[in-house]
């Protein structure tokens, strides 16, 4: 490489060669496929531009935010230095990791390992399970203008959870995953990866927090991922919670597929983060499969949530549902930019997609790019996006019997969000997810 | 003893006086009802005193055990005692009945204070029993998909949860077939008597309310203020004179 140094660091910021061969010598016990594929993928970090006013990917977003100066690698954290605010959900099992490290794991439930359930950390599977690592862990691309980071957190991803479910066992106890980053600065690069074989059954709930101790302001940034797989007949509901510091920049990259008659609910809460980033990508591969994306977001402050999804029919009578509500307050910005791609063979699809935000301030900016390419004939594919206001009447209703206007807005926003979490069947963690909400029209 | 007086009361919507001089005091316990034609500013009466922001008060003033409403915001003034059963209550999707009676029960508890959510829902279903309510309707959202008479039965519900001292009741007969109407009656009737029982304003255009909730006095209403009082016996005269005889009069008094 050629480039002036200066050009180069504006490339990289604190992801520097220096941090990069660190992190390699943190990870030489793991297998040299990965390696390899973490070495190429700085350097492909390292060669592609930051994002610019002209693509077409970055539309409405705060792209030049995106400053990745200012973070290092984090040091380890033991699970006790952490103030872990345990949460009910914990029935089949918990990892927690701290810093992109494994701090503490609760071993699954007996009667799911004796079925040959697996539920541990992201490099105990790239040791012991490479197989089904190599061919599930970060397969599919990236398709919203975010390689340069899809790539950064490929080069850098230290640790995870890898939960595998053979086929026809039923591990519907929702098992917990942690990701915490811990410390000023910290940056992290969280990874889930659920394999869900024939039949199989599993729920999984993904948490993304900063340690309290290093307070609500810890500048911060995550780049993480999740891979979902879902084989033949399976289904898998997965609920991520997404609580990181308010100063914290954050990515995510979530990848579904869906293969024949599978079925797949995934629902992203987004609470926390200075500006964050989500992308998801369905992809119905075989007939039956369904996919039910899901989003819930309070965005408050001047905070900016930006989410780009792609629904993929690629066989026919596949279905997929997407439903991302947003309420905004303060001068708070949400963007929303879908797309359903039908593909010319996949006949019978039934595709739907809609954004709909909930305007609680005069300030707060909702944007809306809602897209569809039907290469089919014979398909049903809706969608829309909506923006409104608090409606005047119910609002004075519940105000007319005592509950006051702050109570009465989150009511309504509850009410609003009713709609997603109601698709949650788990009491546990509905309330989990009542309860983010709450603490987020508290502070 | 708890009472609200309306002093000289003038409301306006937009630059269009509606109210234009009432006055009427309602103690705790006592039940009054307006009675009058369509569009004499009987609901805009109820839904102002409330502080409904469409409304303005233009003159004179409301109070509540000595307190003026006026410069309270609608919550304040329910926490103070005043409770509004809608003729149209909202429909709020996803807020279950439980959920916003308990924020409304809370919202009356000083700062601190837990509630006790065991008592709270005996209280609860006892309250929906006795107005027949099925105890499933806990769960369901707020007036969403309810029949007309499910609505008004929601708001008793309300109002005896709640114990406000004074109750304005807003067309609570409207659109509620005999049955229906009987259960909203038996269900205001049983606030009616004890220390807690709230002074209540009906308001209806229709005497056949009045059959069930027998009122301690009569108000007719027209143009904006109220023409005429009496007891009950004034409601059975209206209804065998209809309202062109209040009508006739009122042109006479003011020719």
């Amino acid at each position: 490489m050629s480039s002036p140094v200066s050009t180069l660091s504006k490339l990289t910021g604190s992801f520097t060669a220096e941090a990069f061969a660190a992190h390699l010598a943190r990870v030489a016990h793991l297998p040299s496929w990965w390696l390899d594929r973490q070495r190429a993928a700085y350097a492909r970090f390292v060669e592609l531009p930051m994002p610019k006013r002209t693509d077409e990917g970055w539309r409405f977003s705060n792209y030049t935010a995106l400053t990745l100066d200012g973070f290092q690698l984090p040091p380890a954290v033991k699970a006790e230095q952490i103030a872990h605010r345990e949460i009910g959900v914990t029935g089949a099992g918990t990892l927690l990791l701290a810093n992109n490290r494994l701090a503490q794991h609760v071993p699954l439930a007996p009667a799911l390992a004796q079925q040959g359930v697996i539920f541990a950390s992201l490099q105990h599977a790239l040791l012991y399970h490479g197989d089904l690592v190599r061919s599930h862990l970060l397969a599919q691309p990236s398709k919203f203008g975010s390689d340069k980071f899809a790539a950064l957190h490929e080069a850098f991803l230290e640790d995870g959870a890898f939960i595998y479910v053979p086929k026809g066992v039923d591990a519907e106890l929702p098992l917990g995953v942690f990701h915490y980053a811990c410390g000023d600065g910290a940056a992290v690069f969280p990874h889930t990866l659920v394999i869900a074989e024939e039949n199989a059954k599993v729920t999984v709930a993904d948490f993304f927090r900063s340690d309290s101790a290093s307070g609500a302001q810890a500048a911060q940034f995550a780049c993480g991922g999740n891979d979902l797989y879902a084989g033949h007949g399976a289904q898998v509901t997965y609920v991520a919670m997404q609580d990181w510091s308010r100063d914290t920049l954050s990515f995510q990259f979530n990848a579904i597929v869906a293969r024949r008659d599978a079925k797949v609910l995934s629902l992203n809460l987004h609470a926390g983060a200075r500006q964050a980033r989500h992308e998801s990508f369905s992809q119905l591969a075989a007939p039956g499969a369904h996919s039910e994306m899901l989003a819930l977001t309070i965005a408050h402050g001047t905070q900016e949530f930006d989410q780009r999804t792609l629904q993929i029919h690629q066989a026919p009578n596949t279905s997929s549902n997407l439903l991302y509500k947003n309420a905004l307050l303060d001068a708070a910005k949400t963007i929303f930019s879908g797309l359903i791609v039908v593909d010319p063979d996949a006949q019978k699809t039934d595709a739907y997609q809609s954004n709909r935000n909930l305007m609680l301030s005069d300030e707060a900016e909702a944007n809306s790019l809602p897209g569809l390419e039907i290469q089919a004939n014979d398909v049903r594919c809706t969608h829309g996006a909506t923006s409104a206001r608090i409606d005047a009447e119910q609002e004075f209703y519940l105000e007319s019997r005592g509950i006051r206007p702050a109570q009465a807005q989150e009511l309504l926003v509850f009410g609003f969000f009713e709609e997603v979490l109601g698709k949650i069947e788990n009491a546990q963690l509905h309330d989990t997810l009542a309860n983010i909400i709450r603490e987020k029209f508290k502070s | 003893m708890s009472q609200l007086e309306i002093k000289d009361l003038h409301i306006s919507i937009g630059d269009k006086p509606i109210v234009k001089g009432l006055n009427l005091t309602i103690k705790r316990g006592e039940v009054h009802a307006i009675m009058g034609p369509n569009g004499t500013g009987k609901s805009t009466l109820a839904k102002a005193i409330a502080g409904h922001p469409d409304y303005t008060i233009t003159g004179g003033d409301v109070l509540l055990d000595g307190q003026s409403v006026l410069a309270m915001e609608p919550d304040e003034r329910a926490r103070s005692g005043l409770f509004l059963a809608f003729q149209y209550p909202s429909e709020i999707p996803g807020v279950s009945i439980a959920n916003f009676l308990r924020a409304a029960v809370q919202a009356r508890m000083a700062e601190g204070e837990e509630l006790d959510a065991s008592g709270y829902y005996k209280r609860l279903y006892a309250k929906m029993d006795l107005l027949k309510i099925d105890r499933k309707f806990t769960s369901r959202a707020v007036n969403d998909g309810f029949s007309g008479g499910e609505k008004k039965r929601c708001e008793i519900l309300q109002m005896a949860m709640l114990e406000p001292k004074i109750a304005l009741m807003d067309e609570t007969d409207s659109g509620l077939d005999i049955d229906a109407l009987r259960i909203v009656a038996e269900g205001v009737n049983a606030q009616r008597n004890g220390p807690s029982a709230p002074g209540i304003l009906l308001i209806t255009h229709y005497q056949r309310l009045l059959d069930y909730i027998v009122p301690d006095f009569v108000h007719v209403m027209y143009d904006g203020r109220i023409v005429k009082s009496g007891d009950k016996t004034l409601a059975l005269e209206l209804e065998a004179k209809g309202y062109d005889w209040v009508k006739q009069e009122f042109a006479a008094a003011t020719a």
